[in-house]
């Protein structure tokens, strides 16, 4: 259940490519145990918000705040450290590594406590069993959901107290969607914090508590998710109906 | 398997000398065959496995070379601190070049290299009252382990085998160790290596200084072996022909580029005979290796056998 102690705190956020500014003054405050979904068109800056709190991107102007600490300037290695992961759109596993260095890398940082890796492998290899099956196959190799799994399998394993998933339906398959948004849902009631970003804005804001509506780099509404989706406005521009 | 092929490397190295008693012909490849295996295993760690190109390892080769053939001819230093302090050179010059150099992708990394062995080779050239300029040094005595002097070829020989292994052995463990997998993901994204809170720049810092270091003792190994230096042996040309090996043999496999470092020395003494056309003969050997053997002789060759081994299997069951 959220609990009132901010875990991420974003006031004031902006991120540029050079003269073109892709977020503008975001603020969003998520809670420890939380499923929050950001939803928005193309173009609406969601990846550029989840880069810019990996790390990967430049902030221009504003803060991140994550457990206390201002991570706003924190270099990408030192942000995962604190426990903040990314599942990248994409997927992005490492095609000619087999699935269980891939899963290895992700407990990257991780290395000083060997137990709770073996441990945590475990429960990955419980939650997707398809990826124990494959474990020696390479990941290039599989197919694009059990890459989904592997993407999320690699980032629970950097011990995350929060996880960005950027785009966790695209190119799948319906019946695979569903699969992977259980699995989230299932990962939320285990106590894990996750900032979902979604085109496939039903889906994710059915399984999330609250949703935040990005748009031209704003955010313009945030609201408990079963408000969003009963919000005309909302149903018109994201459901489609 | 990863040490049934090292073991298998050790014999061949052995059984070569036995098998050619008193062959001045086979050593001497054999040496040149070594360094460059060394060489091309240690540019492998930085193109196959990091990704990262470098058109001026020559450099680093040279930096070992001249390290040795300066200290003990100059100064006196006994031939093992030599070797020792121009690997130390070589790391520190790879690492002050790598944070700067490695931010760079691409054709820009690779004119970065580029430029950094020739003014290596420049210096080389111009600085003659260190390196002695074009005609370079003479007199740089052999190796000496606890008054074991290697003074004959066959010891020699011996000497670079030993060193071959030793590079063989290293880089298989460099490859599958925590620092390995994160290159090879690092080759493979490395947004998504960033992702997962692998500091990029650190490892390809740590391999770039690891291949220079591996360069640099082929470099002193060679010139404690020659007996002399001279800047036309770390010229562009050989950083050309370095990576061509590490891409000949397979890139992203120790054995690969060990095997593209051997096949490219017998080549260029095979070729020898044919005179005028030995360059002809040989960029269009080069040519039709990678048009049909795309991912290299060793991965190409042994993809075939297993090929091969299957399909006689099937055929007699």
């Amino acid at each position: 259940m959220p609990s009132d102690e901010p875990l991420l705190e974003i006031a004031g956020l902006s991120s540029h490519y050079g003269p073109v500014c892709a977020i503008r003054a975001v603020d969003l405050t998520l809670h420890t145990g939380e499923l929050v979904a950001l939803v928005g068109g193309n173009g609406a800056g969601k990846t550029t918000l989840l880069h810019t709190l990996s790390g990967l991107h430049p902030a221009s102007s504003g803060r991140i705040r994550f457990a206390g600490q201002d991570i706003t300037r924190w270099p990408s290695h030192r942000i995962v450290a604190a426990g903040i992961c990314q599942v990248p759109e994409g997927r992005q596993v490492f095609a000619p590594l087999s699935v269980a260095d891939n899963l290895r890398l992700g407990a990257y940082r991780q290395r000083r406590d060997q137990p709770w890796v073996h441990q945590q492998l475990d429960r990955v290899y419980a939650l997707f069993p398809i990826l124990h099956e494959r474990r020696e196959q390479l990941a290039g190799t599989l197919s694009g959901g059990q890459q989904q799994m592997l993407a999320i399998g690699r980032a629970l394993l950097s011990r995350p107290r929060l996880l960005l998933l950027d785009e966790p339906s695209m190119g799948l398959a319906p019946l695979l969607v569903e699969e992977i948004f259980r699995v989230i849902q299932q990962l939320n009631a285990q106590g894990v914090t996750l900032l979902l970003v979604e085109q496939n804005a039903r889906a994710a804001l059915a399984i999330a508590q609250r949703g935040a509506i990005l748009e031209t780099g704003c955010i313009v509404k945030t609201a408990p998710a079963t408000d969003l989706l009963a919000d005309d406005a909302v149903r018109r521009a994201y459901l489609g109906y | 398997m990863r040490l049934a092929g090292f073991f298998a490397l050790a014999a061949g190295v052995i059984a070569l000398p036995v098998l050619f008693p008193n062959n001045y012909f086979v050593i001497v490849v054999g040496i040149a065959a070594g360094l460059h295996v060394i060489l091309a295993v240690g540019l492998n760690l930085l193109m196959g496995y990091a990704g990262q190109i470098s058109l001026g390892h020559a450099a680093f080769f040279g930096i070992g070379a001249y390290a040795s053939a300066i200290l003990t001819t100059r100064y006196a230093w006994p031939a093992l601190l030599a070797l020792a302090a121009g690997l130390v050179v070589a790391g520190v010059i790879a690492w002050l070049l790598a944070r700067p150099i490695l931010r760079l992708r691409g054709h820009y990394l690779a004119m970065a290299t580029l430029g950094f062995g020739v003014i290596a080779h420049v210096i080389m050239v111009q600085a003659t009252h260190w390196t002695g300029g074009p005609d370079g040094l003479t007199g740089i005595p052999p190796l000496n382990f606890l008054g074991w002097s290697v003074n004959n070829d066959l010891h020699g020989y011996g000497v670079v085998a030993a060193a071959m292994l030793l590079a063989i052995w290293l880089s298989l463990n460099i490859v599958d160790s925590r620092v390995g997998r994160a290159l090879r993901a690092l080759r493979g994204s490395e947004f998504a290596a960033q992702m997962l809170g692998i500091d990029t720049s650190r490892a390809k810092t740590q391999v770039f200084v690891a291949s220079a270091l591996f360069a640099a003792f082929a470099g002193s190994l060679f010139a404690h072996q020659q007996g002399f230096v001279s800047p036309d042996s770390f010229n562009l040309t050989v950083s050309v022909e370095l990576v061509t090996m590490v891409v000949l043999g397979g890139l992203a496999s120790t054995y690969g580029a060990a095997c593209g470092a051997i096949a490219l020395t017998l080549l260029h003494q095979g070729l020898v005979v044919f005179e005028d056309y030995e360059m002809l003969i040989h960029g269009a050997l080069l040519m039709a290796v990678m048009i049909f053997l795309p991912q290299g002789l060793f991965v190409g060759l042994s993809q075939a056998a297993r090929w091969a081994w299957r399909t006689a299997r099937g055929m007699t069951p």
